[in-house]
């Protein structure tokens, strides 16, 4: 069993536009706006950088910015989890367009920002954060393996971890071997022990028995669930909105399932 | 950390396969690099190409995984008893108890450019035999070793540009000191594609010949490919042993990719690996350098280097033979690392004929006999992730 305590979350995706401003519907209490996702700008980020930046690493930094103002922490305290299924979709398409024709003359802005750790660089270089940064991808369980792995480096190295873990579209022709749905991104700020930012507590355990992961109610709500790796974190995100007692299956890392507890703090 | 055990390896490189065909070649300075044919790419350099991938096969239950970079995984399994290693662990820990933390950059993308190349002129749809999971997505390597070793722990790919691997060291040391798994198996692969390969001529990063790390006159990397893996397990050391004993994670936070000119990043991995293996300067023989013959990148390397060691360490960098293996570099490195202590040698730096005038910390040109109980191996990527691991013999 691994405990950890979350000290802040961001949210963005389809009717979430942040998590401050997710909790009716997250508990139920109004129904889910669906429409586009608005990606800002990184305004964090130097004017050049900001320019080179990708739709991937500006949702990533988006929810990041969210978790990290309620948090309290410095970003450059902050040791940081990526995870992704696909990353950065629009310049794999780009890249794999070029390198199809004759002269395969790619950008070297697009290789760089290729990588499945540019997020990662671009938000050591917004904050001047030297601490270890990792970028992980799980598939569709991206976000099991990123909190696992993120809860466990808090507590091993008795740290504040930040995960930041988000998926878009493919643009087609990929799209139609890996369909993701809208644009998803989640934040939180975890830290070993309580402090009084602190708003829940979780802790974490791998089930072997089979057992599926826990559902969304809402039919809607469901299928966001099922459409982005990163939106697997709804049924978590739902019980930290409701901020009472709650057990959520997160599938899964392999055959295993994600099993959290979660309490108040 | 607490020391793990590096209890089984395994390996395959241009330089061969397994881990005795590795050392003849290190210790001989035989290399790996070759005029590039690769797909009748264009580019003007060298590769370090594993020519056996072409003719292989994976087992029929396993189709849906081929690619180039699972079969270099699997002729890097194929290795050095590691099966038979990983089937003993299996059976002393459980499927369950064994965790994967594998690395890569660009995992099968070599099978989404083939299939963009055979788009359907008309609707623009890809080839029906391309299998995007179970190839491109970075999770491939991770859900191909799976089902090939039957172990069922936690799971994940580091994807970190050319510190992958190295890094996956410090997923798996965590994971195993939570107690969420018994043993790890860690290491990853990287294969030739034309990402790569035009990305960094993109960048004016490709050697036209040979690389040269270190050399006055260095003019690039030379791209190759490799796979290894590793069983790092907890216990009490046996005789003999390798021992994990520390690792250091850094960001550069200067360019996405460009070093720091200073070395800042990487001296901070280094300096973070000491730490958490509780060691000083004095204690390392021998640095296994990332030197992967770009210009910047050497210099800010030596720079960081010669403020941590002087000129106490004896330094080299080996990519003039394997090619620079991208996210494979930490593993296959730590492999090299380990074979150092094993045979108390420094490889040496091949290609290279003079070091640069303006570096200054000790290099190695030709391969060495040395007493080593200890090495650093560094690692540095694009997005400026650094790491270092400190190996050492037992006591």
């Amino acid at each position: 069993m691994t405990r950890v305590y979350v000290a802040g979350i961001g949210l963005l995706g389809p009717g979430l536009p942040a998590w401050a401003d997710a909790g009716a519907v997250l508990r139920g209490e109004a129904v889910l706006q669906s429409g586009e996702v608005a990606i800002p700008a990184a305004t964090s980020l130097p004017s050049a950088e900001r320019r080179r930046a990708s739709a991937a690493t500006r949702l990533a930094i988006a929810v990041g910015q969210e978790a990290l103002h309620q948090s309290g922490h410095a970003a450059s305290d902050l040791a940081t989890v990526f995870a992704a299924s696909g990353a950065d979709g629009d310049t794999i398409h780009a890249i794999l367009g070029v390198l199809a024709t004759a002269e395969r003359e790619i950008s070297p802005t697009r290789f760089h920002n290729s990588v499945h750790n540019a997020p990662s660089g671009y938000w050591s270089l917004a904050h001047a954060a030297m601490a270890p940064s990792t970028s992980l991808c799980g598939f569709d369980g991206s976000f099991a393996i990123g909190l696992l792995d993120a809860a466990v480096q808090a507590t091993v190295d008795a740290r504040p971890v930040m995960l930041i873990v988000y998926d878009l579209a493919y643009p087609e022709p990929l799209a139609a071997v890996r369909p993701i749905g809208a644009a998803f991104a989640v934040a939180l700020v975890l830290t070993p022990h309580r402090d009084d930012r602190t708003v829940a507590s979780l802790t974490l355990a791998l089930h072997h028995d089979g057992a599926a992961g826990t559902g969304m109610a809402d039919a809607s709500l469901e299928a966001l669930r099922l459409g982005n790796p990163a939106a697997r974190s709804l049924p978590l995100l739902a019980a930290l909105a409701m901020g009472g007692h709650a057990e959520v299956g997160i599938e899964r890392i392999g055959s295993a399932c994600l099993r959290i507890s979660v309490a108040p703090p | 950390m607490h020391p793990l055990r590096i209890s089984h390896m395994c390996v395959a490189s241009s330089l061969g396969n397994g881990l005795d065909a590795l050392l003849a070649a290190l210790q001989s300075g035989r290399g790996g690099l070759r005029p590039c044919t690769f797909e009748a790419s264009a580019v003007p350099t060298y590769v370090g190409a594993v020519d056996a991938l072409d003719a292989m096969e994976l087992s029929a239950d396993l189709a849906l995984f081929d690619c180039r970079n699972n079969r270099l995984a699997e002729l890097a399994l194929r290795q050095d008893g590691f099966e038979v290693a990983v089937r003993a662990a299996r059976l002393r820990h459980g499927a369950t108890r064994i965790g994967l933390f594998l690395g890569t950059s660009t995992s099968g993308i070599l099978e989404g450019e083939h299939a963009y190349q055979g788009r359907d002129p008309e609707t623009g749809a890809l080839p029906g035999n391309f299998h995007y999971s179970t190839t491109q997505n970075t999770f491939s390597l991770a859900a191909f070793l799976q089902r090939r070793l039957g172990i069922s722990g936690p799971a994940l790919v580091v994807s970190c540009a050319c510190a992958s691997t190295a890094k996956a060291f410090g997923n798996a040391a965590r994971m195993l000191a939570a107690g969420l798994c018994d043993a790890a198996i860690v290491g990853g692969a990287d294969s030739l594609c034309l990402t790569t390969l035009h990305g960094f001529a993109s960048l004016n990063l490709t050697a036209p010949g040979p690389c040269r790390p270190a050399a006055g006159d260095r003019d690039g990397i030379s791209i190759g490919e490799a796979a290894g893996f590793v069983l790092l397990e907890r216990g009490p050391p046996r005789a003999g042993d390798v021992l994990l004993l520390g690792i250091g994670e850094s960001s550069d936070a200067y360019h996405m990719s460009s070093p720091h000119p200073e070395g800042a990043g990487a001296l901070l991995a280094m300096a973070r690996a000491l730490a958490s293996a509780g060691l000083g300067r004095d204690d390392i023989d021998y640095v296994n350098m990332h030197a992967t013959a770009t210009p910047v990148g050497d210099a800010a390397e030596d720079r960081a280097v010669f403020e941590l060691f002087g000129t106490a360490v004896p330094c080299s960098g080996t990519k003039g033979q394997t090619g620079h293996t991208l996210g494979a570099a930490g593993i296959l490195e730590a492999i090299i690392s380990a074979l150092a202590i094993h045979h108390q040698f420094a490889p040496g730096t091949a290609n290279t004929e003079a070091i640069d005038t303006a570096f200054r910390s000790r290099y190695l040109l030709d391969s060495t006999p040395l007493r080593i109980q200890r090495v650093i191996s560094n690692s540095f990527g694009f997005g400026g992730s650094n790491c270092s691991l400190v190996l050492g013999a037992t006591e």
